[in-house]
């Protein structure tokens, strides 16, 4: 049943949202011990929400777009009933006196918040098995890693253990977990959703994104959370964007709910270098997969066939994306950790001093991959290495940014895969650093951009486990939720993918 | 005024640069709602987003950056585009390890300050950044390495400050001093800030080097901090400046550092080094938008700026007021009352004294520019004595009301001649030795013998009489015996 037949039924009264939270309960009972998509499942608070959420219709009032749906909220997210730890020791047991301003906005719109699911610690990764509570394992084939950061909540959608789910997305963490889990996850534009209450890694990438089995469904949890916020001021108001978004229809409209229309006339490009390479052009980026290539092929071809016209494309900087991720995310996450010291909340180890203590309980607290990060971003913005590195760094970014601006002059919208290869196994990718940063080749130029990206399944790959297309469009292309190009495109790639 | 420090020999120069902190006098924080005040128990004023917890985000607090425009253009600074830039660094007080600060796009730059004796120091930038919290070290030593715990209140981080940075301009102790006062005088006529230094609301650093008189160079500095008071600032920055001139004659050097003013002690102490310094690893905010302040919102502000004090001090002297005064009168914030007071006739000199002496800071609401005029002119006419002047003010000032029937209330009249004669009088007849004394000293011995006697007279008269005529009889009688 998707998300929005739930809370349908849910808002008619014809089914409480106590039973469908039951349903969804025994179903992470019976899998959850074997997947691990959580690291704290709410029963008790969800059963109290639902409850609400069914006196709510008793009385006969409107209960919510949401009504009854069970959310699953990635850990990283203020929840002020569950601990939030972002998978790491450092915030072991640590409890948000608020909630994350997408939350709130959860529970407003009569969502059943379920639990909070594991993640790469700090959404530092791309398979979760960078997690201090243990790896998530992939539900189409649990030898296999779900993706990451946001693979908890991947895994829970396509587990069936909640139909929507939050994640968030710096380099990819929302789209390639989706991807690798066979679900839609969207990763909006720069500032659709607050992120006042997320866990910040690095905050000019960040943002939350919904991940759900239908793209109906993610429209619905998208509409829910996006918005502006007077406590996030990189937030910005949709209406604004109506002037400098020609193609998105209906900005003056009622913005409803609903089957998203054909794609007729739309202007779709290849982007060539995340394709497999364009002749003339260079190579493209390295390891996409042959069954993946084939895949993203047929996808084109679909929406070709359903009325897009569609041309490749050379976006030539997007090969400098993984470089300059790689400098500016640890850059903003080492000053984002820095709070994390043991004085106020949180993990603290003591030491003789407060020098001390601080770096006691950062030893003990953080994993691997994120002291490395920190480090590279500490080094990367000291002086003497701030203009070879970061400096330059932000201008291939401000570069990237350009040549898809210039992209979009041409096209409505650009297509490529969203993850280079289908899951990989467990382990298989924990000793070779650079073959796992690759898993977000294809998803990092829509972050240092700053543009929406909609990861879509599109078939499966030779080992039988789902591939994902990306589609990507300029700032603000998933506004109206539901109706832009960005969302018809999606909805006609999921129709063409249907068996 | 502070005791003069002994100054450097005339073969060196001062070369001294301040950064000035103000609190600035917003209801509420920088980046958050909570209330911006001193005083209240520890952590009350917290909320997520000043404790730096975890998914919190900074809104710049729109009044703030009003009153650092505001304060920038009293400086003369020019306002661009600015940005917000974080500052690494470890501390227990500061909630997320960064200061939000500005850094290489400040809000104001390129201002300039006019002091008192009319001398001119540069203001090179005054950015907005937010405060840390306060941290209280328990056990011995005061100091975070030897304390067995350490309290921190955050009721302070994320109140708004602007530092303003003055270029290396100051040449003497007294031009430092100015300087302080001065950026006081400007926060407090503009409402910027209440900049009192004793309670931290107005923080001065002084950089402090000296160099060869008359060579333009520009030699090694030290950070001077710790200074309370104007006071502080003068006495350290004279000693730093001995302390460097004993350094280079003894054909050493300086090194570069901190330092910190010990008060009783009376002189700076090393703190840490800048060769070991740390690296802050600026970088732009990301969760912060650039802030722009456009040429009409700029104009606004200048049109609602108050008078300045150089321009009230200016406007004083017009009117007959000496400077050292008037400075004074501006400081005290008394300079409309003491203008519209000469306006309407009375003597500058003799209003500028009652007011600087007599009159209470807090409450003087109750006087008017015609009153204290007729009052002066009471007083000027020999109507009332000193003594009874300021007792009739006193009097204005609690319940107002007019000088003439002020004085008839409180039963004074100026004496007749005949009564003040028999007074002065009486009071030889009853000190012959003084009197003598008076009569054939030189210089001080009868200048302390005019004292005394009148002093007398004073008494006799429970302070009915006018001194200068006191004075003027007593002179009399020893020309005329
Ligand atoms: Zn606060």
């Amino acid at each position: 049943m998707t998300a929005l037949a739930v809370a349908e039924a849910v808002a008619a009264g014809e089914r409480s949202a106590r039973s469908v939270l039951e349903e969804h309960l025994d179903r992470i009972a019976g899998r959850e011990p074997e997947i691990h998509a959580f690291n704290w499942v709410m029963a008790a608070e969800a059963r109290a929400a639902a409850a609400e959420i069914d006196a709510a219709v008793a009385r006969g009032e409107a209960p919510g777009p949401l009504a009854g749906v069970p959310v699953a909220v990635k850990d990283n997210l203020c929840t002020r009933d569950a601990p939030t730890t972002c998978s790491s020791r450092i915030l072991e047991g640590w409890r948000p006196p608020y909630d994350a301003t997408a939350v709130q906005r959860l529970r407003a719109a009569g969502a059943v918040i379920v639990g909070k699911t594991n993640l790469d610690e700090f959404a530092m990764g791309s398979s979760t098995e960078g997690s201090a509570f243990g790896p998530t394992r992939n539900p189409h084939d649990p030898s296999r890693v779900p993706g990451g950061s946001s693979g908890g909540s991947a895994a829970a959608v396509a587990a069936g253990f909640a139909p929507l789910a939050l994640g968030s997305d710096t380099g990819g963490s929302v789209r390639q977990p989706a991807a690798l889990c066979g679900v839609v996850g969207l990763k909006p534009t720069y500032g659709s959703v607050s992120r006042y209450g997320l866990v910040a890694f690095a905050s000019s990438l960040d943002q939350i994104g919904p991940i759900a089995a239908s793209v109906a469904d993610a429209a619905a949890l998208f509409r829910v959370i996006s918005g502006p916020d007077p406590l996030d001021s990189t937030c910005f108001d949709p209406a604004a964007l109506a002037a400098g978004n020609p193609t998105a229809e209906g900005q003056n409209g009622e913005d409803r709910p609903g089957v998203p229309e054909g794609v007729e006339g739309l202007r779709i490009g290849v982007l060539a270098e995340l394709c497999g390479g364009l002749a003339g052009n260079g190579p493209g980026v390295e390891g996409v997969a042959a069954d993946v290539a084939a895949r993203t092929d047929e996808a084109v071809t679909a929406l070709e066939a359903a009325g897009a016209a569609v041309e490749a494309v050379s976006v030539p900087s997007v090969r400098l994306g993984l470089s300059a991720y790689y400098l500016i995310a640890p850059a903003e996450a080492s000053s984002n950790l820095a709070r994390y010291d043991g004085v106020r909340y949180g993990l603290r180890v003591e030491g003789a001093t407060a020098a001390e203590m601080n770096v006691n309980t950062r030893t003990a607290g953080f994993g691997a991959e994120v002291k490395r990060r920190i480090m590279l971003g500490t080094y990367v913005l000291s002086a003497g290495y701030y203009d070879a590195f970061y400096a330059k760094a932000l201008r291939a970014r401000a570069l990237i940014r350009r040549e898809l601006d210039e992209a979009y002059e041409r096209f409505d919208l650009l297509v490529c895969p969203t993850a280079p290869t289908t899951a990989f196994e467990l382990g298989a990718k924990t000793a070779d650093l650079l073959s796992m940063y690759l898993n977000d080749v294809c998803t990092i130029p829509s972050n240092l951009a700053g543009h929406p990206a909609i990861s879509v399944p599109f078939g499966a790959g030779d080992d039988g486990l789902p591939v994902g297309v990306q589609v990507m469009g300029p700032a603000g292309a998933e506004h109206p939720a539901g109706r832009s190009p960005l969302w018809r495109a999606a909805a006609a790639l999921e129709r063409a993918a249907a068996p | 005024m502070s005791p003069r420090e002994p100054s450097i020999p005339a073969s060196w120069e001062l070369v001294v640069g301040l950064e000035v902190h103000v609190e600035l006098a917003t209801a509420t924080k920088l980046f958050c709602g909570c209330a911006n005040r001193f005083g209240d128990e520890p952590n009350t004023n917290v909320c997520p987003v000043c404790l730096g917890l975890p998914g919190s985000l900074p809104v710049v607090n729109a009044r703030a950056v009003e009153l650092a425009v505001r304060l920038g253009r009293a400086l003369g600074c020019g306002v661009e585009t600015s940005a917000f830039a974080r500052k690494n660094y470890f501390y227990p007080d500061m909630p997320k390890n960064y200061q939000i600060t500005q850094y290489d796009r400040p809000t104001n730059s390129d201002g300039r300050l006019e002091l008192p004796d009319g001398s001119v120091v540069g203001i090179e930038r005054a950015h907005i950044e937010e405060d840390t919290g306060k941290t209280t070290h328990m056990g011995s030593g005061g100091r975070i390495h030897d304390a067995v715990y350490s309290l921190v209140d955050y009721n302070r981080a994320g109140v708004p400050l602007v530092e303003i940075v003055t270029r290396p301009d100051i040449r003497t102790v007294e031009q430092a001093r100015a300087c302080a006062g001065e950026l006081r005088a400007v926060m407090t006529a503009i409402g910027a800030s209440d900049a009192r230094m004793e309670e931290g609301s107005m923080r001065v650093d002084a950089n402090v080097s000296v160099r060869p008189a008359g060579s333009g160079e520009l030699r090694t500095r030290c950070e001077v901090k710790n200074l309370n008071s104007l006071r502080s600032l003068g006495r350290a920055v004279a000693y730093e400046a001995r302390r460097h001139v004993g350094l280079w004659e003894a054909g050493e050097r300086p090194r570069q550092e901190t330092r910190h003013w010990d008060e009783s002690g009376g002189r700076t102490i090393s703190g840490r080094s800048k060769e070991e310094v740390e690296d802050y690893r600026y970088f732009t905010d990301p969760d912060l938008v650039p802030l722009t302040v456009d040429g009409a919102a700029v104009a606004e502000v200048d049109a609602a700026l108050p008078e300045l004090p150089a321009a009230r001090r200016a406007g004083l002297a017009a009117a007959g007021v000496a400077a050292e005064a008037a400075a004074l009168v501006v400081e005290r914030g008394q300079d409309g009352l003491v203008l519209a007071a000469v306006a309407a006739g009375a003597d500058p000199g003799l209003t500028v004294t009652r007011v600087v002496n007599d009159l209470a800071l807090d409450d003087w609401s109750q006087v008017t520019p015609e009153g204290l005029a007729a009052l002066a002119g009471m007083e000027r006419a020999g109507k009332l004595s000193a003594t009874q002047s300021k007792q009739v003010l006193a009097e204005m000032a609690a319940t107002g009301g007019d000088p003439a029937a002020v004085a008839q209330r409180l039963g004074f009249k100026a004496m007749a001649e005949a009564d003040l004669e028999a007074a002065v009088d009486e009071v030889i007849a009853a000190h012959p030795g003084e009197w003598a004394r008076f009569c054939a000293g030189e210089g001080d011995d009868r200048k302390k013998m005019a004292g005394f006697l009148t002093g007398r007279v004073m008494r006799a008269t429970r302070g009915r009489a006018d001194g200068a005529a006191v004075n003027r009889l007593l002179t009399n009688r020893a020309i005329r015996p």
